[in-house]
């Protein structure tokens, strides 16, 4: 855990009688509604279809259980009683009126939770691997350098009224769980080969309307120049970006229509000029902020425990423990995926309830730690390999262990329809009825890692480009139809899906996802080749030719 | 139009002039940037101070040879949420070395006094009477800063140095 100090804890307080006092202003008439937008977007509020929403950031993805209490206590008090975890490491509270909104905002900055920047045309919160800290494949806590950019991008004077939305992902593993070749700058932090740490920059990756890969500006740049060289791209941005038309304000535009290697030069430039500067990370900068990361006292143990062992002669807990655990960098101990994606229910979302119970979960064998994935699953971070059969029991009891994470079930989908403005269609139940398709697990395990991405309109919250099956809602003559498509992926691999054929209404989406699932069963090597790297091997013809002369 | 200088609601010397309009004798004036570079050459002679208005949209390294021949620099923001001329502001002060007034002209509105400060301006042309008048209570509920801007204000990333973190802070 991060530990907010006393500059954090008064930032905050501030931040929050700001607020108050913008909410006062704009009910007195004093601020016009368009000149309170941008102010409440920049503290997480959105006007949705029935409601306020209000976005709480969680910063890296990291959260105390006292955290995620505290979200139950939001959501149970000022909602209804559930919270929608996001694909940008968020939890989104859809049912909250603008009166309560203050009163929340200050049981959450009680526990050090805010939702600031988590909307607007600023640089929003940046996200992160949720295995961060724990996986052995690490080079460094990742989320050290996410703190530090957090901390450099909180209110920064310069870049809070950009063209528009910019957002910064970092990976410090080689298997991307960040996605940060679709974002607006991915990072990836390495050591180059005289051992010094640093990262790779790509700039102008994103999904919406016009989705791109980022693009390579920085194979390696020093971590201690971290600072300045996000400073002159967003310099560079904030100067030459597009703002005459919102739909080309993005980063990723600029970068495109100048080329990236214009682009490179001209960040340089700037860069040259401020290197040296005061946002040159010193070791010393680096070290304090470092010295707030409290670890986890482990226990010395060995992997593979009597316990364990006994408890995997279960093959429920066996079934789950294959799905749902992962390798820790230190011996005997686990990394625990909750999934949030039970069969039948919105993708995402969480009850209080659930929230209360996996704080005390964390308390009792996860170092009261707990962490959100951009797949829209919990996480425990630090579980003692003992410890799995007890937390497999009590998930159990909760829902909450669902064996699916990484299955076609395991779905990723933005709101959609039933709660947002801007969709066009809906995403949550064509996403639950394909779950039900695939409610039988022994199938679902059989088709093997698949990810089905959603989303309810060309905004593309839902990450449908980079799903090895995306399903994009659009209108058609006042009805929902949904564009489909194979072969995309988010990960270190990353490339956007090809549309495979003429968009289809609502009540086919599930059959012909199944036809697709059918169709690659059918054509893949054997059971080790994945869907999307049977799709890369042949192409979409034979999943068109089989998919449309069905329907 | 009230301007606020160094904290205080003051009178605005400088008159804008319209286009068509000749360049008085006496008293200072605000030229646009246009017309500004066009007689550059001849205003070197003008006793009285000149300002220059410059756009949003024009490089701003370009002011650079004229700055001591500079009284005053106004950048625009034509609407608010178009954050340009901080990036001009902060390149004013920290690149160019500009010492002298800088002055935010346009919709300048209260909530975003702070940002302007931060970036280097220190004269507000604010859009709204009221928010002129709340310019100290405004300036005055912001006490700590996470960023070095160059307009010297402490930091949080600077300051977190040389203190010892408090015991038991909430996680």
């Amino acid at each position: 855990m991060y530990v907010y100090d006393e500059f954090d804890r008064t930032f905050l307080a501030e931040r929050v009688a700001e607020f108050r006092d913008q909410v006062e202003r704009r009910l007195a008439g004093a601020l016009t509604e368009d000149e309170f937008k941008p102010l409440r977007l920049m503290n997480g509020v959105y006007l949705q279809l029935h409601a306020y929403m209000l976005r709480v950031a969680i910063p890296y993805g990291t959260l105390s259980s006292d955290q995620l209490r505290r979200l139950a206590h939001v959501a149970r008090t000022y909602d209804r009683g559930y919270g929608h975890f996001t694909t940008r490491q968020n939890i989104q509270f859809n049912w909250i009126k603008l009166e309560d909104l203050p009163e929340a905002m200050a049981a959450l900055a009680e526990v050090g939770v805010h939702g600031i920047q988590t909307s607007g045309n600023c640089i929003r919160n940046v996200t992160t691997d949720q295995w961060a800290g724990a996986t052995p494949e690490e080079v460094d806590d990742p989320r050290l350098w996410a703190e530090i950019l957090r901390q450099y991008s909180t209110a920064h004077p310069e870049f809070s009224y950009l063209p528009r939305k910019f957002k910064i992902a970092i990976t410090a593993a080689d298997h991307d769980r960040a996605a940060t070749k679709v974002h607006d700058i991915g990072l990836r932090l390495h050591r180059n080969a005289e051992g010094t740490l640093g990262f790779e920059v790509l700039v102008g990756g994103g999904l919406g309307r016009t989705p791109f890969i980022g693009k390579l500006v920085k194979p390696f740049l020093p971590a201690e120049h971290l600072l300045s060289y996000v400073e002159a791209i967003m310099r560079v941005y904030n100067r030459f970006g597009r703002r005459d038309n919102i739909y080309k304000a993005r980063i990723k535009i600029l970068v495109h229509e100048i080329g990236a290697e214009a682009f490179a030069a001209e960040v340089e430039k700037e860069w040259e000029a401020i290197r040296e500067g005061v946002l040159h990370l010193d070791s010393d900068v680096v070290a304090d902020i470092r010295s707030r990361f409290v670890y986890p006292a482990f226990e010395t143990l060995a992997d593979n425990p009597p316990e364990l062992a006994a408890a995997l002669e279960n093959p429920a807990f066996a079934t789950w423990h294959r799905n749902s655990v992962h390798p820790h960098k230190v011996p005997g101990h686990a990394i625990v995926t909750i999934s949030l994606k039970p069969v039948g229910a919105p993708p995402g979302d969480a009850t209080a309830d659930q929230m209360d119970e996996i704080a005390a979960l964390a308390d009792a064998y996860g170092f009261r730690e707990i962490r959100v994935g951009h797949e829209q699953n919990l996480c425990l971070p630090n579980v003692a390999q003992k410890d799995l059969p007890a937390l497999w029991q009590r998930l159990e009891a909760a829902g909450l262990a669902t064996p699916n994470v990484n299955l076609v079930n395991d779905i990723i989908a933005c709101p959609g329809l039933d709660y947002c403005s801007l969709a066009n269609a809906r995403a949550i139940p064509v996403a639950q009825e394909i779950a039900r398709r695939f409610a039988d697990l022994d199938r679902a395990r059989g088709v093997g890692r698949l990810h089905i991405n959603i989303s309810g309109c060309i905004n593309a919250c839902g990450h449908h480009h980079v799903g090895h099956i995306g399903i994009l809602g659009v209108e058609k003559n006042g009805q929902e139809f949904y564009q489909i498509t194979v072969g995309g992926r988010a990960d270190e691999h990353a490339q956007l899906g090809t549309l495979l054929g003429p968009a289809v209404p609502y009540e086919q989406v599930p059959e012909l996802i199944e036809d697709i699932v059918d169709a690659y069963l059918e054509l893949r090597q054997s059971p080790k080749e994945l869907f999307v790297d049977t799709v890369a091997r042949l192409g979409i013809d034979p999943f068109k030719e089989r998919v449309y002369a069905a329907h | 139009m009230p301007l606020i200088e160094n904290g205080r609601i003051v009178e605005d010397r400088f008159r804008r002039l319209a286009d068509d309009e000749a360049v008085p004798a006496e008293g200072a004036v605000l030229l646009p940037a246009e017309r500004f570079l066009k007689e550059a050459e001849a205003l070197k002679g003008r006793a009285a101070p000149v300002g220059v208005l410059w756009p949003n949209n024009r490089r701003i390294e370009e002011i650079a040879p004229h700055l001591p021949a500079l009284a005053l620099v106004a950048l625009h923001f034509p609407i608010f949420r178009d954050g340009r001329a901080y990036s001009q502001a902060r390149l004013l002060r920290e690149r160019l070395g500009w010492r002298g007034p800088l002055r935010a002209t346009g919709n300048v509105l209260r909530d975003q006094f702070v940002f302007m400060l931060r970036a280097g301006f220190d004269q507000l042309e604010p859009s709204k009477a009221t928010d002129a008048a709340a310019f100290a209570e405004e300036v005055g509920s912001h006490s700590v800063f996470y960023q070095p801007t160059g307009d010297g204000r402490p930091s949080i990333l600077r300051a977190r140095l040389g203190r010892v973190a408090p015991a038991g802070a909430a996680g």
